[in-house]
């Protein structure tokens, strides 16, 4: 289809407001969070229902041209990256939650609903949303379903895919399927909505999404507690983990984490090696008891100094200089590359002594702020872009960095995704099998692999197409051959 | 699909497995009363390839197996020639207390991995009740089966963290890993749950672990109603209690919710007495001894029909009310139990005939489906499935359920027709 006649067709699903074709203006989603990876797509499409979505979809189907979907375009691995040539689907204006159901502990919202709306909106029943992402102020729910968002407080409530509960999607051919049991439990069939919840969008668009929500918990106790270095700030983890304490959260900043937070959002934070934030939350007999223990417990691994939130604004004061990381950065560098690699907690300590000397070894400065429960690091490799071959430089060393934490028998990735940036990792923790047959489910749903192409793996597997531009044998398109 | 060549014989197992671990079928290795021609037991991954490799070239249709605990749930099979049992993958291959974190080969049986765990007062945190049985954790995990304590911890589909499968035709694949915190590359664990052997072998799987409870009580409700049952189910779930499991008993005799609490001595203290004052308006509470608290469960054995009703939990007196009704009406008696937090009804039917059971689960299945939930038939005599389809209805996922089936094994050979929709 030629270019006009597509604008033609989408203005005619979506009005002239739903198409935006002005080069200018495609510019703008010409990347996601991760600004390293730029690509101006042929066509932004604003669908506002569901039914929109599938029209647009079919489209593309028919004519064979590929999709990409985005929520708010704060993904952190190019997951959102648009193709050339192709339409991306941007769902920001899908924002109705459609229906509260407190009896049940279920919202069902569009997938533009920001995740923090969620929360809001059910606070006043005494409930929330659990999956709570550094973004979550501007991140989507109809995002957070594609990358499997994590967050703070995943060690002990779980990810997205623990809290998805049903989806409506719209298939890469145009089709509407619901999976998932939504409000009722244990859906007879394969677990589909477990495939599809982290799936990158390369398996289809979530149009409606039916979430748990959480009963607040009774007490909620977070300390903040200083050491000499990460090591010994560590040693307490393992301490606290080791006496059958499940924290709602456990993060872990290095100092020259702290000196940047410090400079950009002034928590007051004490000046230390290293700073943990340890919260518990939970029926308040338990809390008080295991809070006590916690406290004991970093004393006993030589915390310098331990502050213990009074009220809830001194625990958001804590959370704020901790979700400020990624961003402080600026203040002490022009620029970073960010990781997401995990180890088994046990391997932190190792893990962090070779990301140090690695950083020795290149001569470049490496700020590390991580869930320390459940060992998703996030080292920030700092560069100044200005300066020529650093980039590449800082690229290296972070690559590095994920190879040291596979040895350690860890992931590429957390929770941040594969996306553009990682796939060529990929087989370094899969082999060719294990990639073909993930490949095998991308087949099943995206025959034809129009919807976000090119991500995740590094060679796309043909489920009967040719490599490249997508082009439909003709034989193909008359249901006459599929060859995987 | 008569152009199979099916002239293997015990022998071409035996050189895969060794002598010993390949047999000819007896009548109790039949899958839901279709007898197998053999039984083959490898005892490795790579035995396993080859093994699934042979059967795929030989064209025989597999059946694999853990304890065999599940025998009789979904559809009997359309035909099987191999039962492919794990029981001698049996080993732990790495358990790091500090990581919270297990891997295990699919064979070794569930009981035997809890003691294990208990040793680091560790537990994977999934309790089905044919853990007792002798059920496998590659079984638990194929079936999708579940206990009381799926109200805190989730089904294993939200415990599984890695997996390693053997297709039909032998390839050998991994996915996920040993941190619990991994969204690299498709998460294949949770698409494997619950497959019932339709998809591949599971020859291995990793586990997030939680600490074993140092205390655990039960207090309980005797229920006058099923108003009653579903207003205190509700009282519990919106309390700010943090209880591991919120059980429903509705028998002849005895009506109960109970609330099981776990974890440390103050707090299970503490949190047992919230209970109490909730449920005071209900009806008579007291707390369970260890006995009465550990023979609950759901019953289903013998020649009864036994159902799994999934429902929005807050229909729990819906759920009643129809069950009792439908049974009522055809003078059949029905045990009820299930996880009153969740959702998920278990009723066992007895005391009729065929006839009176096929119009109740027909009558249950209509009134759950058209409210978003399912009734499964969890087992039953095989007059009764010749005329009951064990899963319900699909609804729009059917067609995408049938493509996944034919990407993973397009020969259609791993348990044909035990799976919803006809897989």
């Amino acid at each position: 289809m030629e270019r006009e006649a597509l604008i033609r067709t989408m203005q005619s699903i979506l009005g002239p407001e739903g198409v935006i074709s002005e080069r200018e203006q495609l510019r703008s989603y010409e990347c996601d969070g991760l600004m390293n990876y730029r690509v101006i797509p042929e066509l932004v499409v604003l669908p506002e229902t569901a039914a929109q979505v599938q029209a647009i979809v079919r489209v593309c189907y028919d004519e064979g041209i590929p999709f990409v979907a985005r929520g708010s375009g704060t993904g952190l691995s190019g997951g959102a990256l648009p193709v050339e040539s192709g339409v991306l689907i941007v769902l920001s204006r899908m924002r109705k939650i459609l229906e509260v159901d407190i009896p049940n502990q279920r919202v069902v919202v569009e997938p533009g609903v920001i995740n923090m709306w969620v929360s809001n909106e059910v606070a006043e029943d005494g409930y929330y949303y659990a999956p709570d992402p550094a973004s979550q102020i501007v991140s989507s729910i109809g995002g957070n379903l594609a990358e499997n968002s994590g967050g703070v407080h995943c060690l002990k409530y779980g990810f997205t895919t623990n809290h998805v509960m049903g989806a409506e999607i719209v298939l890469p051919d145009g089709s509407m399927v619901n999976i998932g049991g939504g409000k009722a439990p244990d859906a007879p069939g394969y677990e589909l909505l477990g495939a599809f919840v982290g799936s990158e969008g390369t398996l289809g668009i979530a149009t409606k999404i039916t979430l748990r929500i959480v009963r607040k918990p009774e007490a909620v106790r977070t300390l903040l507690a200083a050491f000499k270095d990460t090591e010994e700030a560590g040693g307490a983890v393992s301490g606290i983990i080791g006496a059958g304490i499940v924290p709602a959260a456990i993060e872990m900043m290095d100092a020259l984490c702290i000196e940047a937070v410090e400079s950009a959002v002034q928590p007051g934070f004490p000046q230390a090696g290293a700073i943990l934030i340890v919260e518990l939350d939970g029926p308040a007999a338990e809390v008080e008891n295991q809070f006590e223990q916690t406290l004991k417990i970093c004393e006993e691994n030589d915390a310098s100094e331990i502050r213990v939130a009074e009220d809830d604004a001194e625990r958001a004061l804590f959370w704020k200089g901790r979700k400020a990381a990624f961003a402080a950065m600026g203040r002490i560098s022009n620029d970073y590359y960010v990781q997401d690699s995990v180890v088994p907690r046990t391997e932190l300590g190792k893990v962090l002594k070779k990301i140090s000397d690695l950083g020795e070894e290149y001569g470049m400065r490496i700020a590390n702020v991580f869930h320390a429960g459940d060992g998703n690091l996030h080292p920030l490799v700092l560069y100044d872009n200005n300066v020529p071959g650093e980039a590449e430089k800082a690229e290296k060393l972070a690559g590095d960095i994920v190879f040291t934490c596979l040895e350690h028998g860890g992931s590429l990735t957390g929770e941040h995704g594969i996306g553009e940036d990682k796939k060529k990792y990929m087989p370094k923790m899969f082999t060719t099998d294990d990639l073909n047959v993930m490949q095998l489910l991308r087949c099943a749903f995206d025959p034809h692999q129009i919807c976000n192409p090119g991500k995740i793996f590094p060679t796309p597997r043909l489920c009967g197409e040719r490599p490249g531009p997508f082009r439909m044998h003709p034989v193909q398109r008359a249901g006459l051959a599929e060859n995987f | 699909m008569d152009t199979r060549t099916k002239n293997v014989s015990l022998e071409d197992l035996q050189r895969i497995v060794g002598e010993e671990h390949a047999w000819e079928a007896t009548p109790d290795d039949a899958v839901d009363g279709v007898g197998s021609s053999f039984v083959a037991e490898p005892g490795s991954v790579e035995e396993t390839s080859e093994l699934l490799r042979f059967a795929a070239e030989e064209g025989l249709a597999v059946s694999p197996r853990g304890g065999g605990t599940k025998a009789s749930l979904g559809n009997p099979p359309r035909e099987v020639d191999l039962v492919l049992s794990t029981v001698r993958m049996d080993e732990v291959i790495e358990h790091v207390p500090g990581d919270q974190v297990v891997r295990v080969q699919a064979g070794i049986k569930l009981e035997d991995l809890q003691e294990r765990l208990g040793g680091s007062d560790q537990m994977l945190g999934i309790d089905p009740p044919e853990t007792k049985s002798g059920a496998t954790v590659g079984g638990v995990v194929a079936a999708n089966s579940s206990g009381p304590r799926r109200h805190r911890y989730g089904t294993i589909r939200d415990l599984i963290i890695g997996i390693t499968v053997v297709l039909s035709d032998g390839t050998v694949a991994k996915a996920g890993g040993k941190v619990v915190k991994n969204v690299a590359g498709y998460d294949l664990s949770k698409l494997f749950t619950g497959s019932l052997g339709t998809l591949g072998v599971i020859a291995e799987c990793n586990f997030r672990l939680h600490p074993r409870p140092e205390a655990a009580r039960t207090v309980a409700v005797e229920l006058a109603s099923t108003q009653a049952a579903g207003e205190a189910a509700r009282a519990v779930l919106h309390a700010q209690l943090v209880p591991s499991a919120v059980e429903l008993h509705w028998g002849e005799d005895e009506r109960l919710l109970t609330v099981l609490i776990e974890g440390i001595p103050p707090g299970v203290e503490a949190q047992s007495d919230t209970a109490y004052y909730l449920l005071r308006g209900f009806g008579e509470v007291r707390t369970l001894t260890q006995e009465e608290a550990g023979s609950s469960g759901p019953s289903g054995a013998g020649d009864e029909v036994a159902l799994k009703i999934g429902a929005p939990p807050a229909e729990l007196t819906g759920v009643l009310d129809s069950v009792l009704g439908a049974c009522s009406r055809r003078r059949v008696t029905p045990l009820i139990s299930g996880h009153a937090g969740i959702g998920v009804t278990y009723v066992s039917l007895s005391g009729g005939d065929d006839e009176a059971y096929v119009q109740v689960v027909e009558e249950l299945r209509e009134i759950w489906t058209r409210r978003g939930g399912s009734v499964v038939v969890r087992s039953a005599p095989p007059s009764f499935k010749e005329r009951v389809e064990a899963w319900g209805p699909m609804g729009s996922r059917l067609e995408l359920t049938r493509r996944v089936k034919e990407k993973f094994d397009p020969r259609g050979v791993m348990n044909p027709g035990r799976f919803a929709g006809g897989i």
